[in-house]
C-alpha cells in the first residue's frame, strides 16, 4: 500500500515523513549516508579511488602524462578533471556526448581544485617552458543515487593522495625526458576540501545528502565546499527557490563538521595503505 | 519597435549599466544588457513546441544556450547555462504552459568581467519583453574579494583576474533573498555574509532600473 502511495503521490509521501522530521530511508534530516572509501583499486592508473555514499558509487582514476606547459603559465603544470555519467549509472542518462549535468559537474570540480589550492601547480612543472606533468582525472559514476558532487570531491581527493609520480629528469645530451619508474614520489596535497550537499524542500525544509528521488522532488540544491581551516571554497547553488541567511549559515556549519569526518576517513585510509606496504 | 537605449549612472559601486528591449524581430522577446564594457544580447522563444524526449507533462521545459564571443560553447558555458536555467525555472510560472518549451539564447558581445551577472540580467529583461508570466524578477551582482581583503562589486575583467575570490549572486525582487550563488576562490564565512549584504544593496538599484525602464517603455504606447 505504501508502494502505491509512493508512486502515485511521491511528494506527499516524502512530506509525510518530513513532518515527523525523518526520511523514507530512516535517516534524520541532518544525517549523511554511510560513506566508504577504497583506494588504489585500479592498478593501471597512477592513482585511483572508489567512494560509496549510500548507493552512489563513484570511481576516479588519475593518469599523469608529460607535456609542454601552456604558454601563458610556463612554470605550471595542470589538472584536467572530467566527470562522466554513463547510461550505466541511471536511466536518466542517455548514451552519447556528455550532458549538461556531467559538464557542469566537471566545471565545478575544476573550480574547486583551483579555489582550494589543492595542489601547488608549480610543483607539477619539471622544467620551465619545456616539460610539465598534466594529470588527467577521470571521474566516473557507476551508480547514481543523488549527491554526485560530494562523492566526486572525496574520490578526487583520495585518488590524488594515493597518486605516485615517477621522478623525471631531462638528459642534457639528448634533451629528452627520462622517467625513473623505480623512484616514485607522492603528490603534495595542501588542502582537504570536502563538499556537503543539501536539498531544499517546499522552500523551507533543508535535508542533507539527498538521494536521487529527493533531488528530483526538491525545489533547490546547494553544495558547500569547506577546507580544513573552515574557509569556504565553493558555495554552489545553481538557482531554484531562495534560501534565507540563517538557513545558509546552518548549512555551512553542517559542512564544517562533515569536513572533519571525511578528513579523518581519508587520512585513515591513506595511513592504512602505508602500513600495508 | 525599438525603445531608446537607457543608460543609468549609478551612484554606488556598480559600473554604468543600461538595457535595450525588443530589438530583434524573430524572437518573442529580446534584450541587451550592458554593464560597463560587458555586453550580452538575449533572445527568448516561448512558449513553443518541445521535442517529445524533452517534454515534461505538467510544466514548460526551459533551455538556455550561451554562445561565447569566440569558439564553440564548452564546459564553462554549460556550467553557466545550468545556473541561468535553474534561476529562470524558479522565476517563471512554468505550470501555465505544460508540454511547451521556453528557450533563452544569450550571445556574449563583449566580456569585461561580471559575465554571469550580465547574462542573468539580460535573461530577465528578455523574459519580461517576451511577456512570459513570472512570479518574481531576478537580478544578479558579482563581488570580487581582492588579495588585501577589499570587496569590489561589479568587477572588471582585470579586477577579476587580480582577485582571490569571485562570488556571483542572483537576488529575487519580492523578498530580496539569494536565489543563485556561484563562487570561485576561497573566502571566510564573514566575507560571504558581507558580499551577500552588498549584493542585496546593489540589487535595489537594478530593480529600480527595471521598473523605470518598463514604465518608460509602456507609457509611450497610447
Amino acid at each position: 500500500m505504501a508502494a502505491g502511495f509512493k508512486t502515485a503521490e511521491p511528494l506527499e509521501y516524502h512530506r509525510s515523513f518530513l513532518k515527523e522530521n525523518c526520511r523514507p530511508d530512516g535517516r534524520e534530516l541532518g544525517e549523511f549516508r554511510p560513506t566508504t572509501l577504497n583506494i588504489s583499486s585500479v592498478s593501471t592508473a597512477d592513482g585511483s579511488a572508489l567512494v560509496k555514499i549510500g548507493n552512489t558509487t563513484v570511481i576516479c582514476g588519475i593518469k599523469a602524462e608529460l607535456t609542454t606547459p601552456p604558454s601563458d603559465a610556463p612554470n605550471r603544470g595542470y589538472i584536467v578533471p572530467n566527470v562522466d555519467l554513463p547510461p550505466l549509472c541511471s536511466s536518466k542518462f542517455r548514451p552519447g556526448p556528455p550532458g549538461e549535468q556531467a559538464q557542469a559537474a566537471s566545471q565545478f570540480i575544476a573550480d574547486v581544485i583551483e579555489s582550494s589550492d589543492l595542489i601547488n601547480m608549480e610543483e607539477l612543472c619539471i622544467e620551465k617552458s619545456k616539460l610539465c606533468w598534466v594529470l588527467y582525472c577521470d571521474i566516473m559514476c557507476l551508480d547514481y543515487d543523488g549527491n554526485l558532487l560530494d562523492a566526486c570531491i572525496i574520490v578526487l581527493l583520495a585518488a590524488l593522495k594515493n597518486a605516485q609520480l615517477p621522478e623525471v629528469t631531462i638528459n642534457k645530451e639528448t634533451d629528452l625526458a627520462e622517467a625513473d619508474i623505480q623512484k616514485k614520489q607522492p603528490l603534495k596535497i595542501n588542502r582537504l576540501p570536502v563538499g556537503s550537499s543539501f536539498a531544499v524542500f517546499d522552500d523551507s525544509i533543508i535535508i542533507v545528502d539527498p538521494t536521487a528521488e529527493e533531488e528530483s522532488l526538491s525545489t533547490a540544491l546547494l553544495t558547500v565546499v569547506t577546507d580544513e581551516e573552515d574557509r569556504l571554497c565553493a558555495v554552489h547553488k545553481p538557482g531554484g527557490t531562495s534560501l534565507s541567511g540563517e538557513k545558509l549559515q546552518h548549512c555551512i556549519n553542517r559542512a564544517i563538521t562533515r569536513n572533519k569526518e571525511i578528513s579523518k576517513l581519508v587520512n585513515k585510509v591513506t595511513e592504512s595503505m602505508k602500513t600495508a606496504k | 519597435m525599438r525603445t531608446m537605449m537607457e543608460l543609468h549612472q549609478s551612484c554606488s559601486n556598480l559600473r554604468e549599466y543600461g538595457s535595450e528591449q525588443c530589438l530583434l524581430s524573430k524572437p518573442d522577446g529580446s534584450s541587451t544588457f550592458v554593464q560597463g564594457d560587458t555586453s550580452i544580447l538575449a533572445g527568448v522563444y516561448g512558449p513553443a513546441e518541445v521535442k517529445v524526449s524533452k517534454e515534461i507533462y505538467d510544466r514548460a521545459t526551459v533551455e538556455v544556450l550561451i554562445q561565447p564571443k569566440m569558439g564553440l560553447p564548452g564546459v564553462r558555458e554549460r556550467a553557466r547555462e545550468q545556473c541561468v536555467r535553474e534561476t529562470c525555472e524558479a522565476a517563471l510560472l512554468l505550470t501555465l504552459h505544460p508540454r511547451s518549451s521556453v528557450t533563452v539564447v544569450l550571445q556574449v558581445i563583449h566580456d569585461d568581467g561580471s559575465l554571469l551577472s550580465c547574462c542573468l540580467n539580460a535573461a530577465c529583461m528578455a523574459l519580461m519583453d517576451a511577456g512570459l508570466p513570472m512570479s518574481h524578477l531576478f537580478c544578479s551582482v558579482t563581488c570580487a574579494i581582492s588579495k588585501e581583503g577589499q570587496i569590489i562589486t561589479d568587477p572588471t575583467a582585470l579586477q577579476e583576474k587580480e582577485s582571490r575570490a569571485l562570488l556571483t549572486f542572483a537576488v529575487d525582487s519580492v523578498e530580496r533573498t539569494v536565489l543563485m550563488s556561484s563562487t570561485t576562490g576561497s573566502f571566510s564565512v564573514q566575507e560571504l555574509q558581507q558580499c551577500i549584504a552588498l549584493s542585496k544593496k546593489a540589487s535595489e538599484q537594478i530593480f529600480q532600473f527595471y521598473r523605470e525602464s518598463v514604465k518608460r517603455r509602456y507609457s509611450k504606447i497610447k
